[in-house]
């Protein structure tokens, strides 16, 4: 069963991690590009797509980062991961990006660069194309 | 999680911008945290108030929010970074000042009492047993569901922000039932409050969201602020329920070769430059123990002694700050050593306190060295 944090309704192409992101000190604030060199999304700019990774890690106030790439235009479409942390939930419910919770299974069998449309309210949330 | 029809009209945006932001917050925690509903609360304490810690995005975001927001219930704040009285003395950019006092003004404006204090619960009154509050401040939080009877999750400084603008917070976890996960049975005989802190912070690691503790004698404020201020520093863990617990709930010992881990984690140096009494601030009982303490000695090296400034206020008419300014005190009201900007590598190596909040931040934040001493061996070893 998905679950859905921040509802809203989007379409976009994936950018998928199989890593954590710690969002106040690995994502540039103005840029949204992942500025961790140990990460797999290395200077790769999350501007306009639907993020997809396991899990928010570290300081909640990473809220705040989340929040800030939105107000500079450089924040996902929205944000898909596999376990709730409240960094993420917080952040996404402050900027207004949709967010949902999936099972395993389905983050499996979600590919980098996927298109997909993400309608919160409706019956089938995720849909592809 | 269901709402109510009010209720999600506000989540829709009928109820403006930043209505709808707070729902928002709310309705991803509850979500998270398995929630069933929304519940009123009766009071709010808000962190994410020292510049240090939230930076030009936090600043920049509550300059936004202020223009409209308001706060629904009384709400109270955490320390910010400096006290405006002496900050002169101390080596803090002009930056630094302007975003604080931005920050400041920003909350002021949202209806916030300016408290800057992790104590809340020392220095307000505590509601009739039960009431359900927001505390962000972890070890307030602690604090209020062990030894005050009221009812809070450990929030974080947007959950409990929206539980201020909208009086309400998701009914979960800790505001609906005790589910201990283990028992410590506390071991070690004559404990000072640097052992209780070393507790907390032991019970935290092992900590759920709730922990049976048995063994503890009489404890005085100063040893029951130092466990809290210990097990919110750890984990996620916000509660001690006092007792053995079920008798198939898991037991572990709290002894000598458990608090000599603990010690060894945090006690980085054997001497500090400078010594810190405060996170938790305290509160007028220690202000006064303190003075009966140091009648007739001084320090020997700088001592930075934290508090809130209603206690300021107090300990200023009662005479005790001008006997902890003559013993060497540098008394500083509205900020903590937690997270502050006042200690800086570049200008001391390491610190003596008796805090293992403090000690945590000061090794891991500051990145300075810790030399962990109960306050009575301060005294002994320090003054003269």
């Amino acid at each position: 069963m998905n679950k859905v944090l921040v509802s809203g309704k989007v379409e976009g192409i994936v950018l998928k991690s199989s890593d954590p992101i710690n969002f106040l000190g690995t994502v540039n604030k103005k840029t949204g590009i992942i500025s961790d060199k140990n990460h797999d999304l290395f200077e790769k700019p999350v501007k306009n797509t639907i993020l997809l990774f396991p899990s928010g890690i570290g300081s909640s106030v990473g809220a705040y980062t989340i929040y800030s790439i939105k107000s500079n235009d450089a924040a996902p479409l929205a944000m898909v991961c596999q376990k709730a942390d409240l960094t993420v939930a917080t952040g996404c419910a402050l900027a207004n990006i949709p967010l949902i919770i999936i099972n395993e299974e389905e983050f499996a069998s979600i590919k980098n660069g996927m298109k997909l449309s993400f309608d919160t309210e409706s019956s089938n949330q995720i849909h592809y194309q | 999680m269901e709402l109510t029809r009010d209720e999600e009209s506000a989540l829709k945006g009928e109820h403006g911008e930043i209505m709808q932001m707070a729902y928002r917050i709310l309705v991803a925690t509850g979500e998270a945290t398995d929630a069933e509903k929304l519940i009123p609360i009766e009071w709010a304490h808000l962190s994410g108030v020292n510049y240090n810690t939230i930076g030009d995005a936090g600043e920049e975001f509550l300059s936004t929010v202020s223009k409209d927001a308001r706060v629904k219930v009384k709400t109270t704040l955490n320390p910010m970074g400096f006290d405006i009285d002496n900050v002169s003395n101390y080596d803090i950019d002009q930056n630094f000042i302007s975003k604080q006092l931005s920050i400041k003004n920003s909350y002021e404006k949202m209806g916030v009492v300016p408290s800057f204090s992790c104590i809340p619960y020392e220095i307000y009154d505590i509601p009739k047993s039960e009431t359900q509050v927001a505390f962000a401040e972890s070890n307030a939080a602690i604090h209020a569901n062990s030894f005050d009877d009221l009812k809070t999750n450990k929030e974080s400084a947007f959950s409990a922000l929206a539980s201020a603008i909208v009086g309400k917070s998701p009914y979960s976890s800790l505001r609906k039932e005790d589910k201990p996960n283990i028992t410590i049975r506390m071991k070690v005989k004559n404990p000072s409050e640097l052992t209780y802190g070393m507790l907390g912070f032991f019970a935290g690691k092992v900590g759920d969201t709730s922990v049976n503790i048995s063994g503890l004698g009489e404890m005085d404020k100063r040893q029951t602020k130092a466990m809290c201020g210990g097990m919110g520093t750890s984990g996620t863990c916000a509660k001690f329920i006092f007792g053995e617990g079920d008798s198939d709930c898991e037991k572990i010992d709290f002894d000598e070769k458990e608090m000599q881990n603990i010690h060894d984690e945090l006690n980085t140096v054997e001497k500090g430059d400078i010594i810190t009494l405060g996170s938790p601030q305290l509160g007028l009982d220690e202000i006064s123990d303190l003075a009966g303490k140091l009648k007739g000695r001084s320090f020997q090296k700088r001592c930075m002694v934290f508090l809130p400034r209603t206690v300021k206020v107090q300990a200023r008419k009662i005479g005790y700050t001008n006997e902890l300014e003559r013993a060497g005190c540098e008394i500083l009201s509205d900020c903590c050593t937690c997270l502050s900007p006042l200690i800086s590598k570049d200008n001391v190596d390491a610190v003596t306190t008796n805090s293992i909040k403090g000690a945590f931040y000061l090794k891991n934040s500051n990145g300075v060295g810790v030399n962990l001493k109960s306050l009575s061996q301060i005294v002994e070893d320090e003054t003269r």
